[in-house]
C-alpha cells in the first residue's frame, strides 16, 4: 500500500433543517469550499468518488449518491455509495483511503450527507431504531437512546461511573462549540443544567444526547505525488482500523479484553468483556489503527481526538476502547480534565485540563449528527487542526490545538456494530 | 381518494410526501421461537458443537458456525441492565414511559431484551429477579413475552 494524504476538506453549517437546499447542493457547497481551499487542484485530477449517507428512509431517494455525483459534474468517473449506520462517514473516509492506497486512484473524493429534517424527531428516532434487529429488538421499544442508556447503566454498575461525570462531557463539548461556527448547538452549560434537562431514557437527559441534523462534509484524499504538487500543507493518513460487533446487544459475549500495547492481562483480571458496557469493535479498530501508525501509548502520542459522542456515555466508553485510559476509568478520565481544551473556562475544577483534548470541535453533541457527513466532518476538523488552519476556517483561533502533530478520528455505528479509527499526522 | 397536496411552505416549496407499505415478513429459521411464545415457552438455542447457549436464539453459532438446537429457557432470570424510556420512536411514544431490560438466565451465555412491567421505574435495579409473562392473545411478535418482578408472580 502506498502513502495517502488528505489535501482538502469542507463542511456545511450543520443545522436542524436546510429546506432551502437539497442534499446535492449541500455537498456541492462543501465540495466547492474544498476546491477553493486547494486552488492548484482541478476537477480533472479527481479520479473518482465515494459517497455516504445512512438512511434511504430519511432521503426517500434511492441511489441519492448518484445524483450528487452528477451534480458535482464527476460523471463518468468511478463512484459508489458506502453505508454503515453511524459509522457511514468513517467508512467512507477509509474507502477513499483504500482507493488511493491501492493505487487505483491518485485522487479520490469522499462526500457524505444526511437530510434528517424531512421527518419529525420521533419518526427519525424510529428510522434509526430500524438499524437494530427488527425481529428481537425494535418491536420491544426500538429507541437508540434506550439502548445506550442500558449500556451506561451497566457501565455505572461495573465501574462506578456517575451521571455527573457524563454531564461533564456535555459541558465540555457544548462549550468547545461556542468557537465553532459550523456547530448546530453551541452553549454554555453546567452539570446541574445537564441533569435537569428533560429525562429521555434513564439516566440520559436531552443534554446527554446529540441531535438530528441536516449537513454535508467532504474530504479530498490524494497520493504523495499529487499531494506534493497541489497542496502546501497535506496531512498524512498513517493508520486505519475498523471493527465490528453483534447487531444485538444481548449477544455480546463475556470474555477477555483485547489488549493494547501499553496494557497487560493483569489489568483486567475480573472484567467480563465486552458485555454491554464496552465496545469490542472500537477496541479492535483502535488496535489496528495504532499498529499501522506505530502508536504504542495513545495518551502520550496523540495531540487530539475527534470521537463519536452520540451520547455523553459513549464518549466515556470510547476513551476506554481507544486506550486513553484503562477500562473502567473513563469517568475519572473526564473528571481529571485531560480531555478538555487548555485555556478555555468551563466553570469546572479540572486538575489536568487540556492534556489530550477530545472533541475540540464540539463533537456530535454540539455540532450535530447528520449521519453520513459526521465521520467526514471529524476528518475535516482533524485536517484543519493538523494544518494549523483552524483560525482561518473557523474565524476563531480558540479551538486550535497548539503544535498538533497527530490526531485520531473515530466513527461509530449502532450499539458498536461498525467502528472505524483513523490516524492523521501533520506532514 | 385523492385529497390533494398538503403544502407546508411556499419559499422554498415544501409538500407532504406520504409513504406506506406492507411487507410479507418471514421469521424463517427463527420461527420456532415466536411459535413458542404462544405456548408460554421461551426458547433459546444451544450450539451442537461447542455448547455455547444463546438466550436470544440463532440457528447457527457465532463462535464456531455449527447448527444450534432449541431448548427451553427458565422463565425466571435477573435484570442485567435496564432503562426507563420517557421518549421513543414515534410508534412507541404512546407507550412511554416504558422500561427496557436485558435479562440474564442461569445456564445461558447471552442475554434477552424485553420490557419490565409491574414495577415503579425508580425501583428497578440490576440483579432484580424477574419472571416471564406471556400474552393471552398472541401477536406473533417478541412483545408476546415480557417480564415482571418475580416476587409479584
Amino acid at each position: 500500500m502506498r502513502p495517502v494524504y488528505m489535501i482538502g476538506g469542507g463542511i456545511t453549517k450543520f443545522a436542524k433543517a436546510h429546506p432551502e437546499k437539497d442534499f446535492r447542493l449541500m455537498v456541492k457547497e462543501a465540495y466547492d469550499y474544498t476546491l477553493h481551499d486547494v486552488p492548484r487542484l482541478s476537477k480533472d485530477m479527481i479520479d473518482g468518488a465515494v459517497g455516504s449517507y445512512f438512511s434511504d428512509h430519511f432521503t426517500r431517494q434511492l441511489k441519492a449518491a448518484s445524483m450528487v455525483q452528477d451534480y458535482l459534474g464527476l460523471c463518468p468517473k468511478p463512484s459508489k455509495r458506502v453505508e454503515g449506520g453511524g459509522a457511514t462517514g468513517g467508512l467512507c473516509f477509509q474507502s477513499a483511503w483504500e482507493a488511493v492506497a491501492s493505487g487505483r486512484m491518485h485522487c479520490c473524493l469522499a462526500f457524505g450527507f444526511e437530510t434528517m429534517s424531512r421527518v419529525n424527531t420521533w419518526k427519525g428516532n424510529e428510522f434509526i431504531a430500524l438499524a437494530s434487529d427488527t425481529n428481537f429488538d425494535f418491536p420491544v421499544g426500538g429507541f437508540y437512546s434506550g439502548y445506550y442508556a442500558m449500556m451506561v447503566q451497566r457501565h455505572m454498575h461495573e465501574f462506578g461511573t456517575t451521571v455527573e461525570q457524563m454531564a461533564m462531557v456535555s459541558v465540555k463539548n457544548h462549550a468547545n462549540a461556542l468557537h465553532n461556527p459550523y456547530a448546530q448547538k453551541a452553549k454554555r452549560l453546567t452539570i446541574k443544567q445537564v441533569r435537569e434537562s428533560p429525562m429521555v431514557a434513564t439516566p440520559l437527559t436531552m443534554e446527554d444526547i446529540c441531535t438530528m441534523s441536516d449537513g454535508a462534509a467532504v474530504c479530498m484524499l490524494a497520493s504523495e505525488e499529487l499531494a506534493g504538487k497541489v497542496c502546501d500543507r497535506p496531512v498524512k493518513i498513517t493508520g486505519v482500523g475498523s471493527g465490528s460487533d453483534a447487531m444485538r446487544m444481548a449477544d455480546r459475549p463475556h470474555g477477555k479484553v483485547i489488549l493494547l500495547p501499553h496494557e497487560q492481562e493483569s489489568d483486567y483480571r475480573h472484567l467480563k468483556y465486552p458485555g454491554v458496557h464496552s465496545f469490542r469493535g472500537g477496541r479492535m479498530a483502535a488496535k489496528l489503527a495504532y499498529e499501522m501508525a506505530g502508536i504504542r501509548n495513545p495518551l502520550e502520542e496523540l495531540s487530539f481526538v475527534e470521537l463519536h459522542d452520540a451520547y455523553t456515555s459513549s464518549e466515556i466508553q470510547t476513551y476506554e476502547d481507544l486506550g486513553l485510559c484503562r477500562y473502567g476509568e473513563g469517568g475519572r478520565f473526564v473528571e481529571s480534565g485531560i480531555p478538555f481544551l487548555p485555556g478555555l473556562d468551563y466553570g469546572l475544577e479540572l486538575p489536568k485540563q487540556g492534556r489530550l483534548p477530545v472533541n475540540p470541535s464540539g463533537g456530535l453533541l454540539a455540532c450535530g449528527h447528520p449521519v453520513g457527513a459526521t465521520g467526514l466532518m471529524q476528518a475535516v476538523f482533524a485536517f484543519w487542526q493538523l494544518q494549523g488552519t483552524i483560525g482561518k476556517h473557523l474565524n476563531d483561533e480558540k479551538l486550535q490545538v497548539r503544535n498538533a502533530k497527530r490526531g485520531l478520528i473515530h466513527s461509530h455505528a449502532g450499539t458498536g456494530t461498525y467502528i472505524t479509527a483513523s490516524i492523521l499526522e501533520a506532514a | 381518494m385523492d385529497k390533494g397536496t398538503v403544502l407546508y411552505g411556499v419559499d422554498p416549496l415544501i409538500i407532504q410526501d406520504h409513504y406506506e407499505i406492507d411487507y410479507h415478513h418471514s421469521y424463517a429459521q427463527d420461527s420456532p421461537f415466536f411459535a413458542g411464545l404462544t405456548k408460554g415457552q421461551l426458547l433459546g438455542s444451544r450450539c451442537t458443537a461447542c455448547g455455547y447457549t444463546y438466550a436470544t436464539p440463532r440457528a447457527h453459532c457465532m463462535g464456531c458456525g455449527a447448527a444450534t438446537s432449541w431448548f427451553a429457557l427458565p422463565l425466571t432470570g435477573l435484570v442485567h441492565t435496564f432503562t426507563t424510556c420517557h421518549y421513543g420512536g414515534e410508534v412507541f411514544l404512546k407507550e412511554t414511559p416504558f422500561t427496557l431490560i436485558l435479562v440474564e438466565f442461569d445456564g445461558a451465555d447471552t442475554l434477552f431484551l424485553s420490557r419490565l412491567k409491574g414495577l415503579r421505574p425508580d425501583a428497578v435495579r440490576i440483579g432484580l429477579p424477574v419472571v416471564a409473562h406471556f400474552a393471552k392473545a398472541p401477536s406473533f411478535k417478541v412483545t408476546d413475552v415480557w417480564f415482571e418482578p418475580a416476587d409479584q408472580a
